[in-house]
């Protein structure tokens, strides 16, 4: 296999990057300085048979296009949202990305962000290292236990979000395309209800045309000055201008944040919020993960060019 | 209210005058809400008044049937014995390590506290500790606030929580809800206590030692007593290893807070989640240079809403006490 060309979108992890380079021929594409034509007219492009790409850079309608031998897909993400499927579907290239191994990562740290924002305690470590406990205690916060949970998409992230969630005593409802037989959980067609009967929102769903924009103003305001957001899907889903007018404005209650609209840019009006929890995209982020993600994207690779089933196929 | 209503009130103030209790340093409840709690009782406040406090007990001696206190208020063998009349101490807290419990015993004096009325909330936040120390959710914010994820770019990985052993220091109350939470996060329980609870499922070490030996996160759960007064030491800090973590929401005395220090510097264990310290709020500066590290305030049962339960057990308790009704918290003081 160590001849089939495989084109790595950006630097996504070390590991992942030196497996590639050991068992297939890898280009960088950020080693690229001029137009991608141009790198894969003098880079052999017609041997790159497989795009691995991550939640920065996927494979879009025009990288597709500049590959005429392209096979194979292999995302190092769960999410789909920068590959152009469609284009995939039409051109019989398969898709394969990360399922699974990062669904636990991503829970965690939606119930770290929720206990981050609620009990201040990423607040009140700022207020330790600043030196202000010895003045005066810090204040009060809000309890987490038992608190009402609404979870947008039910699906692997949601359902490991609400089983955590649940050891809170937390109340679980869900909004989803469609109710799920297995759920014991409350659902609700309408997200505006959703957002109105809990205290806790959280995004975890796909990003698709129909989900962008989906934590809009009516969302926000039915949530309420009680009522904090969570976001772990993308940062598209939510219209992040209303929700940096909402925080300032006291309409809602507070927010935690792995992904925005336009990363790593973060708007400048959230820096300085003390019921604002921001983190740097790391929903799946820790070394046990990173390293079982690229196992996945290898052996996926290496089940396509040896004409075996993929592991965990999209297309 | 108006002239005939203010009379009446007063009238009846005269007829049933408030039951007095005496406060020697002000509670956080009652920092939040004196309003609520005054009127039903009338507060003898210690700290406010010029007099040194032996004196003021033995001025206020013959009206003095109960106390309120708080977890880092000593009611001494000294206050105890200048109150002939005490028959009731209320901490706000569910530590009776600052009581002298023997004396009372002695006296016949009873004592209320918050029970497990906080439980939930300190098991909470030992979570969001452990979860933020694993994941650099602190570390990862102050990462972002301060520009740096646009200009140096990702953010440093961190540790999966899933399929780590935890091993819970005391099984009290507190310890069983922390259980309870991390389980479906995948962790794997086990734990250390007095003695082995049989209703529990978790594995069971008899030394804090061995617990550590078998786990790579601690959660110090257990009260401080001369039993567990610096139980967490080098020998069970170098057992607990180099990718470990330890947890504390029990009190700062229970780790020797000096050798934890020095542990973390030297990278003999992986980091902190630290919501007491052996003498608050002074907190040893070699740990605010640390991004392994998390720090709260000593805050792990201030919520709004278990403050507004507590505020409800403490009248709950002081009306129980002067109507002659049975406690609604009562310590057991025949353990």
């Amino acid at each position: 296999m160590k001849s089939i060309g495989v084109l790595m979108t950006c630097p996504m992890h070390k590991y992942l990057e030196q497996q590639l380079e050991t068992h297939f021929n890898l280009f960088k594409l950020w080693h690229c300085n001029s137009s991608i034509t141009e790198f894969l007219k003098t880079h052999q492009g017609n041997t790159i048979r497989a795009v691995v790409g991550d939640t920065n850079i996927g494979a879009d309608a025009e990288l597709i296009a500049s590959l005429p031998n392209l096979e194979i897909v292999a995302s190092y993400s769960v999410g789909l949202d920068k590959i152009d499927l469609r284009k995939c579907e039409e051109k019989g290239i398969r898709v394969a990305n990360t399922p699974d191994v990062l669904t636990d990562d991503v829970a965690d740290l939606a119930i770290g962000l929720i206990l981050g924002v609620l009990r201040r305690i990423c607040a009140s470590d700022v207020y330790v290292r600043i030196g202000k406990w010895k003045d005066a205690d810090f204040g009060l916060a809000t309890k987490f236990s038992g608190k009402s949970v609404g979870i947008v998409g039910l699906g692997r992230i949601g359902t490991a979000i609400a089983k955590r969630a649940e050891a809170f005593g937390c109340s679980i409802s869900y909004f989803s395309r469609s109710q799920k037989p297995f759920a014991n959980y409350k659902f609700y067609s309408d997200i505006i209800d959703l957002a109105t009967s809990c205290q806790i929102l959280i995004v975890a769903c796909a990003l698709t045309d129909e989900t962008r924009h989906i934590i809009n103003r009516e969302v926000i305001d039915a949530l309420g000055p009680k009522g904090i957001l969570i976001n772990i899907g993308r940062g598209a889903h939510v219209d992040e201008t209303e929700l940096v007018s909402a925080l300032l404005e006291g309409r809602l209650g507070g927010a935690g944040l792995d992904v925005y609209e336009n990363e790593p840019e973060v708007p400048e009006e959230l820096l300085g919020l003390g019921n604002v929890v921001l983190q740097p995209h790391v929903g799946s982020d820790t070394v046990e993960t990173s390293d079982a993600m690229a196992d996945l994207v290898i052996s996926n690779l290496k089940a396509h060019f040896s004409n075996k089933p993929l592991l965990t196929p999209v297309i | 209210m108006d002239c005939n209503g203010y009379r009446q009130e007063n009238h009846e103030q005269n007829l049933f005058p408030k039951p007095k209790v005496l406060v020697l340093e002000p509670p956080p409840v009652f920092i939040y809400h004196e309003d609520k709690l005054s009127q039903k009782f009338h507060f003898l406040k210690a700290w406010d008044s010029p007099l040194p406090l032996d004196q003021f007990l033995t001025t206020h001696a013959h009206s003095v049937q109960a106390i309120l206190s708080h977890g880092s208020c000593p009611v001494t063998t000294n206050t105890i014995r200048l109150l002939p009349s005490l028959g009731l101490i209320v901490t706000t807290s569910a530590g009776l390590d600052q009581i002298d419990l023997q004396e009372c015993r002695r006296r016949g004096v009873s004592v209320a506290y918050a029970g497990s009325l906080f439980s939930a909330d300190v098991a909470d936040i030992a979570v969001g500790l452990l979860i933020d120390a694993l994941r650099n959710i602190s570390a990862g914010n102050r990462y972002v606030t301060q520009g740096l994820w646009a200009n140096n770019g990702d953010f440093s990985l961190g540790s999966k929580l899933g399929g780590r052993k935890v091993g819970i220091v005391g099984l009290g109350s507190i310890g069983l809800e922390v259980g309870k939470r991390l389980e479906p996060f995948g962790c794997n329980i086990l734990y250390c206590s007095r003695n082995k609870k049989s209703s529990v499922s978790y594995p069971y070490y008899s030394t804090v030692c061995e617990l550590a030996t078998n786990c790579e996160v601690l959660i110090i759960c257990c009260e401080l007593n001369d039993q567990t007064r610096h139980v967490i030491n080098k020998e069970v800090l170098l057992a607990l290893g180099k990718k470990g973590l330890i947890i504390n929401v029990g009190r700062g005395a229970i780790i020797d807070e000096q050798e934890m220090v020095r542990c973390l510097m030297q990278g003999e264990i992986a980091g902190a989640g630290l919501d007491v310290f052996e003498n608050e709020p002074h907190v040893p500066s070699e740990l605010i240079s640390l991004d392994n590290v998390v720090l709260s305030p000593h805050r792990a049962v201030h919520t709004e809403e278990t403050l507004m339960a507590l505020v409800e057990l403490v009248i709950g308790n002081l009306e129980a006490f002067f109507s002659n009704k049975p406690l609604l918290s009562p310590v057991l003081l025949d353990e």
